[in-house]
């Protein structure tokens, strides 16, 4: 049993935690995920990892509701525990000869982009950070990202808030102008990070994207989380859960994750929905 | 007493009611009919079936015990040799281990001893009252990794003989294949559990949820004071075949599958975790795990077919469970590959291409080599796809452990007398070791193991 040492609401669908877990903090590192069940029966999904304290630890977590188990996990409170909470699984973000590197975070992606931007800050690199969200109420982070980024841009899909439209449009704008990164590291929905990768792509700056896909074990054992990169029109298989979840953007076949990644929609719409009825019933 | 010429039957769930069932199909000898087999043994002087037996059960033993009725002096034997007779009685490939070699089975059948095993087991776990004969333990802690059939054994030894034994599972529950793969019908996991617990009164400790190779290495294990690891991590990676469409929904490895089903109870009406429930589902591959996965999807309601590329007769899986497979009305095409997998429009599995093969010389592995036939391509209508393949070796403990040497194919290299790695005190066993192999192998394998690290411990 793992214990959750505190709990915050960022935004609406959005909880931050921090789960008692010291084997895990003592070697957690920025792009590395875990994965938790929230009660015995429960399912096990992969959550990348916000952040750890290693002397106190506890890692952090992130999540969006999205479904059953992320609104079963929602409803838990500082000292209640959860079942399992295993890692740290998948490599660690490259970090070596990046002198100048541009994060782009995709809303909840945000939290995961966070202590990428956070170590390259440490390590002495120049950090442009790009967050982006649907609307105002959605923000996460902002003073947090400010913090570690020599320049930070917000988006708003619907200019709520700071500048309106996507993280591609300023991304464009900047190697447009002709400033120089040694990577662009991309963290968010598929769609997103698709669209930075076909952004960027003309001015040859190496991408990194941050891979989530349907996964069971974590450990290579099951093969679900199978992503297909293309290169030189070779097409390879490999498992996010061992070989990432960082792949090179420009080689991940997008349209294929993100019609992987819809392979559960309707259990887990019902399931969600099902879940939501019974935490009506309690709260 | 005239010699009984045939096995007594092993009682089964009806074909047609399991199809619909997770329950277990084999449902056990009673007493009267475990005498009545134990009695055709006729306790020949050399006694083959032992040498049949990868971990040298003293079999004629225990079947004089059992004729006696005393079974739980026969349990008593097992278990010198066997830390997990329930589960050995039950998965074991006895019809080419000890009841190959059984004198009697040379004009009649071999006397049932894998039906006489699971009874004697199953008879010892009703019947036991749940306590330990306390051992002393001698302060000397030792590390295992992997909580399947060899990691279980191996900690079982070790702990008999007073150390201080603690297991590293990475899964959140202990079994390893035994409770991921293996389903429910063949293997309920009560009985695997059953046997968790017996080691854990024996003193074991079993950590879940740390991935060695990630969360604690090899090195570390050192460092928090263990004086020897067993590394009994098992097999990995899942193979695929590199055909078009296998990236598609509902194209699944035979461990996803089995593990969404078995492990995380997909198959229960409210199960947490989705498993696509297919409507005609096939199967690539010939093996256990194969006829496994098979077998999981016609009890989800599917319409089932296997597609092997050589003919029945080479078929790897176990004779029994391609019975038992084909009683439940799952369907074989022999001596078919699949070429690609079709795309339904919607990014799923709509259809599998297959063309037809033919046996040529033998390969290297002693089998025929099937060879394809020019234009005999046609399609199988199917909604999901298992790969039933084999695994390669998981690169975890071999990417974070210097020093330890692999394989070309990643296996762990161990000197086979005693499951020594290249580095001292560290030693492996299972598939881990072998590829995808059989349970009692790896329990063997477990057991040579934690003989040879009580010696090293004795003398280090």
């Amino acid at each position: 049993m793992y214990k959750i040492a505190s709990k915050k609401t960022l935004n609406p669908t959005v909880t931050e935690m921090q789960i008692y877990a010291p084997l895990v903090a003592k070697k957690a590192k920025a792009g590395q995920f875990i994965i938790l069940r929230v009660d015995e029966d429960g399912e096990r999904i992969p959550l990348t990892i916000a952040g750890y304290n290693r002397e106190n630890g506890t890692v952090k977590i992130i999540f969006q509701i999205v479904g059953s188990t992320t609104e079963k996990l929602s409803h838990k409170n500082e000292g209640d525990y959860i079942a399992d909470f295993v890692g740290p699984l998948g490599k660690a973000t490259e970090t070596e000869n990046i002198k100048s590197v541009c994060i782009i975070g995709g809303g909840v992606g945000c939290a995961i982009a966070l202590p990428v931007a956070e170590e390259f800050k440490a390590l002495g690199a120049e950090v442009t950070s790009i967050i982006g969200f649907r609307n105002k109420d959605l923000l996460i982070l902002e003073d947090e990202f400010s913090a570690c980024s020599d320049e930070l841009i917000v988006m708003t899909d619907d200019g709520s808030y700071k500048r309106a439209g996507n993280v591609t449009m300023p991304l464009k704008e900047m190697l447009e102008a002709g400033k120089k990164f040694d990577m662009i590291i991309a963290i968010g929905p598929l769609v997103m990070m698709k669209f930075v990768s076909l952004a960027a792509k003309p001015f040859g700056v190496p991408l990194t994207v941050s891979m989530n896909p349907v996964m069971v074990d974590g450990t290579g054992m099951c093969g679900g989380c199978r992503i297909s990169l293309v290169k030189d029109g070779v097409r390879t298989i490999k498992f996010a859960c061992v070989d990432g979840p960082d792949f090179n953007g420009y080689e991940v076949d997008f349209d294929e994750a993100i019609s992987r990644s819809r392979a559960y929609f309707d259990f887990e719409r019902k399931a969600h929905e099902k879940t939501c009825n019974l935490f009506k019933g309690v709260n | 007493m005239a010699i009984i010429p045939k096995k007594n039957e092993m009682p089964v769930q009806d074909p047609i009611l399991r199809a619909g069932n997770f329950k277990e199909v084999a449902l056990g000898y009673s007493k009267e009919v475990a005498v009545n087999e134990a009695s055709r043994c006729i306790n020949c002087k050399n006694k083959p079936c032992v040498s049949g037996c990868p971990v040298k059960i003293d079999i004629p033993s225990f079947i004089s015990k059992v004729k006696e009725g005393d079974f739980e002096g026969a349990y008593a034997i097992i278990s010198k040799d066997s830390s997990l007779p329930a589960v050995c009685g039950r998965v074991c490939p006895q019809e080419s281990q000890c009841e190959s070699k059984c004198t009697l089975g040379v004009k009649f059948e071999p006397v049932a001893i894998g039906r006489l095993e699971r009874f004697v087991a199953d008879y010892h776990n009703a019947n036991d009252n749940g306590e330990v004969a306390k051992i002393e333990s001698n302060g000397v802690k030792v590390a295992v990794v992997g909580s399947g059939p060899s990691g279980l054994t191996a900690a079982g030894d070790l702990a008999k003989l007073g150390y201080e034994v603690t297991v590293f599972e990475a899964l959140h529950t202990a079994g390893g294949v035994l409770v991921y793969g293996i389903p429910e019908f063949r293997l309920p996991k009560s009985i695997v559990a059953k046997e968790v617990d017996g080691l854990k009164k024996l003193g074991v400790k079993v950590e879940t949820n740390v991935v060695v190779g990630k969360t604690l290495t090899i090195e570390e294990l050192f460092e928090e004071g263990f004086k020897a690891v067993f590394i009994g991590s098992g097999a990995g990676l899942p193979k695929f075949m590199n055909i078009e469409g296998e990236t598609l929904k509902n194209v699944y490895s035979a461990n996803e599958y089995l593990t969404r089903i078995n492990l995380m109870k997909a198959y229960l009406q409210d199960g947490t975790t989705p498993v696509y429930r297919a409507k005609k589902l096939a199967v690539i591959g010939g093996g256990n795990v194969a006829m496994d996965a098979a077998r999981s999807a016609k009890r989800l309601g599917a319409d089932v077919t296997i597609i092997y590329r050589r003919t029945e007769k080479e078929l790897p899986a176990r004779l029994e469970e391609i019975h038992h497979a084909k009683e439940e009305g799952i369907k074989f095409e022999f001596l078919t590959s699949p070429v690609r997998i079709l795309n339904d429009g919607n990014g799923a599995v709509g259809g599998i291409v297959c063309e037809k093969m033919k046996l040529s010389e033998p390969d290297e592995s002693g089998r025929a080599r099937p060879i394809r036939i020019e234009n005999s391509e046609y399609e199988i209508d199917v909604d999901a796809v298992v790969m039933a393949l084999g695994t390669s070796p998981n690169p975890l403990i071999k990417d974070t452990t210097k020093g330890l040497e692999v394989n070309r194919h990643g296996g762990i290299i161990v000197c086979e007398e005693t499951g020594k790695t290249s580095l001292n005190g560290v030693y492996a066993g299972g598939d881990a070791v072998t590829g995808a192999a059989t349970v009692i192998l790896a329990m063997g394998a477990g057991k040579t193991a934690a003989k040879s690290i009580d010696e090293y411990l004795k003398n280090n």
